[in-house]
């Protein structure tokens, strides 16, 4: 279906450029954009386009689907390096560097200029703008972000003789639950986990749950060094390791993402880690009362943020960028912003977004929905650096290693870190 | 009457040839020459390293890995899903009730697209309440976390290439069978050959042709495959499962290292290309063509 979408809409930019060679006066904005959650984001993003359009006649934008966040990555920079990049597209929040080191971007100060613009750039929270700075410039925008939760199912907690109003509020904590939670039939086979953490795909972003909340950052804000092998870093490892190994509370071996919200909704864990942005999805499903809490503190509480930020392009004209920040701007305003959070699940990008009518009334009637932006003010950047899918391949490998019991996770991290040492060498100047 | 010049097969062979030069030879020779650049970077641009990238590659475990899983997977599934081809060409082609029905549900995993089918896999693989589970714990076996395990995930993906791989080869091993003439069979029977001699003396020999063309294919599959690797692994748990396509998708997409890449592609090139000289110079000897 997606797929099948992607030609439609080429062949309608092609048209819309073709048709436009004549009407000179309009700015075309060609809006790569990703589907990464549940929901008709594409008909959302369509619609915004046009109402956007409707406000500002001198301005086209032309939304195009480019498929998961990897494959958009793929098709912004291939269309760069054959001189034909979009102005406008949603990329993950730690393609920055990437981005930057293929000279893709323009840093969005350079474009936005006047006193509103910077106004409007300080409104964002501080955790999503972490990810969107760098060498003192803002290169990206934040519009889809999203934010680990964990989700317990309340009926379980009653059953196993637990206030089912509260999650685990520290790692003691979720180690105790969860051996309680855990259940097990005649023959000893379980019937239902304790808690599931996936570690499929990126278990790097998972693991930051685990990290931030130890006190623990794995890089350092220019993208040049990582601290994989750092004890307190090591230590939360051994915690996760230990929940399936030591604690028997957790599945042995690598947790699929994908499945882990059925894994839920069939009563087969009665704790899960995953993307606020599952919320929908898990409100629509679950046939039971389940309650959203944040990730259980170490220290403090702590889990990074995640998801997309708008970039706009370099080798476009100036004209043409400023249309684009035009619309990024528009996109991200208090209302819209709202919108866009209640129809996808993700967080708000704004505390303004927060405060309008329509917002409050969907944080009434899902109070769950709240526990995310309360999370943000302990929230780190997403692990990010120069050269990046190869050095988060690095620590995935690492983390994975450790998870299925071929290597401890002191061996693991040190051959994580060596490894992203090796990679980032060329970067440091 | 008129000698046709020896321009006319030459424009007789043109169109072929355009396309095969552009789509393929063009760009075998670009990924040679690019496997000898380095990969441009924002300061530096590409410029000629020679053969640093193959130094790279033997030093690099994870190709290594790559090249050893996709031998273990080869292995795992031409020899299976040939003798399954085989078995079921037997099967469907004797005279039976609902054949039809057989033949085409034999043949259904070859027509359905791999990412779906990938996706039905995900789920029978799935612990606790996958299909595979569920009849291992009706049977009061243990769970087991099958893609979650390093030491099991690779041949979880071998079965799902064989099943959806040996129904493909059925249809040919079936057209083969029916071109084969029934005097065959009743000659045997008149000298009182067993049905296993009969196969192995007869059937068998007969079918070689057919098993070479299906050998070669099954090859090219081994290291074409990886739709599923995608779906439902991603080369994971730490590269347990990651074959040879696989890995260069993500070194050229993923990291966009393209001259490493390039270099990647070469030695798959060699690789195939020795293979099939080998199958066609050693078995096309012993092969009886009628």
């Amino acid at each position: 279906m997606r797929k099948a979408l992607f030609p439609i809409a080429l062949a309608a930019a092609a048209l819309t450029l073709a048709v436009s060679a004549q009407a000179q006066k309009v700015t075309e904005v060609n809006f790569y954009y990703p589907v990464a959650v549940g929901g008709p984001v594409t008909k959302t993003i369509d619609q915004m386009a046009a109402d956007f359009g409707k406000e500002n006649p001198d301005i086209k934008v032309n939304p195009i689907y480019s498929g998961t966040y990897q494959e958009s990555i793929v098709k912004v920079l291939t269309a760069t390096k054959s001189g034909k990049p979009p102005q406008l597209a949603v990329l993950l929040s730690t393609d920055m560097f990437s981005l930057i080191d293929e000279d893709a971007i323009v840093p969005i100060d350079d474009v936005a200029k006047s006193a509103e613009d910077r106004k409007w750039l300080d409104g964002f929270y501080k955790s999503f703008m972490l990810n969107s700075r760098t060498g003192g410039k803002t290169w990206g925008i934040p519009f889809q972000r999203s934010t680990i939760v964990l989700y317990w199912n309340k009926d379980a907690f009653k059953e196993a003789g637990l206030d089912p109003e509260k999650g685990p509020a520290s790692w003691d904590q979720m180690v105790e639950f969860a051996k309680k939670l855990t259940k097990t039939d005649a023959s000893g086979n379980v019937t239902q986990w304790g808690v599931k953490i996936p570690s499929s795909g990126f278990p790097y972003w998972l693991f930051q749950g685990l990290t931030t909340p130890n006190d623990a950052i794995l890089m350092n804000e220019a993208g040049t060094e990582t601290y994989f092998d750092k004890p307190a870093v090591i230590e939360a490892l051994q915690y996760w390791v230990d929940l399936s190994a030591k604690h028997k509370v957790m599945p042995a071996g690598v947790i699929e993402w994908g499945t882990t919200p059925k894994d839920f909704f069939e009563k087969k864990a009665a704790m899960i880690w995953t993307t606020t942005g599952n919320l929908t999805n898990i409100r629509t499903n679950a046939t039971f009362p389940f309650g959203v809490a944040m990730l259980p503190a170490k220290k403090h509480p702590g889990s990074p943020t995640g998801g997309g930020n708008f970039y706009i392009f370099a080798k476009t004209t100036p004209a043409e960028q400023a249309a684009a920040l035009k619309f990024a701007k528009w996109a991200t305003a208090p209302q819209r912003a709202a919108q866009w959070s209640i129809a996808t699940g993700y967080v708000a990008v704004t505390p303004a977004a927060w405060d309008t009518p329509e917002m409050k009334k969907y944080a009434q009637d899902v109070p769950q929905a709240l526990v995310a932006r309360d999370q943000l003010q302990y929230s780190v950047a997403e692990l990010s650096t120069h050269d990046n899918q190869r050095v988060t391949t690095a620590l995935n490998n690492g983390l994975q290693a450790a998870l299925t019991g071929a290597k401890p996770p002191a061996d693991a991290m040190r051959d994580a870190q060596r490894e992203a040492t090796r990679l980032l060498k060329d970067f440091k100047k | 009457m008129r000698r046709p010049g020896a321009v006319t097969p030459w424009l007789l062979l043109l169109p072929a040839l355009a396309l095969l030069a552009a789509f393929t030879h063009w760009p075998a020779l670009a990924t040679l020459w690019h496997s000898a650049m380095s990969t441009p970077k924002k300061a530096r641009p590409s410029r000629f390293v020679g053969l640093d990238n193959y130094r790279a590659m033997v030093e690099d475990d994870v190709f290594w890995q790559a090249l050893w899983n996709n031998v273990i997977f080869a292995a795992g599934t031409i020899p299976l899903s040939i003798a399954l081809a085989i078995a079921m060409a037997l099967w469907v082609n004797g005279r039976i009730r609902g054949r039809g029905f057989l033949r085409l549900a034999y043949f259904t995993p070859t027509v359905l697209p791999m990412i779906a089918v990938a996706n039905i896999w995900l789920f029978f693989y799935t612990p606790q309440y996958g299909l595979l589970e569920q009849v291992t714990q009706a049977l009061g076996l243990p769970s087991h976390n099958w893609l979650g395990d390093k030491s099991t995930v690779l041949g979880a993906m071998i079965v799902v290439a064989i099943w959806k791989e040996a129904g493909f080869f059925m249809i040919f091993y079936l057209a083969a069978l029916q071109g084969i003439s029934p005097s065959l069979a009743e000659a045997a029977a008149l000298e009182g050959a067993s049905r296993g001699q009969y196969f192995r003396r007869v059937l068998f020999p007969l079918l070689m042709p057919t098993t070479l063309f299906v050998l070669i294919n099954a090859l090219i599959n081994s290291v074409r495959m990886v739709d599923h690797i995608f779906v439902m692994t991603r080369g994971g748990p730490d590269n347990a499962s990651t074959l040879l396509l696989y890995y260069i998708y993500q070194v050229g997409f993923s990291f966009w290292d393209s001259g490493y890449a390039a270099a990647l592609t070469v030695v798959v090139l060699i690789v195939l290309a020795l293979v099939a000289v080998l199958q066609f110079g050693v078995l096309e000897r012993r092969i009886h063509y009628r």
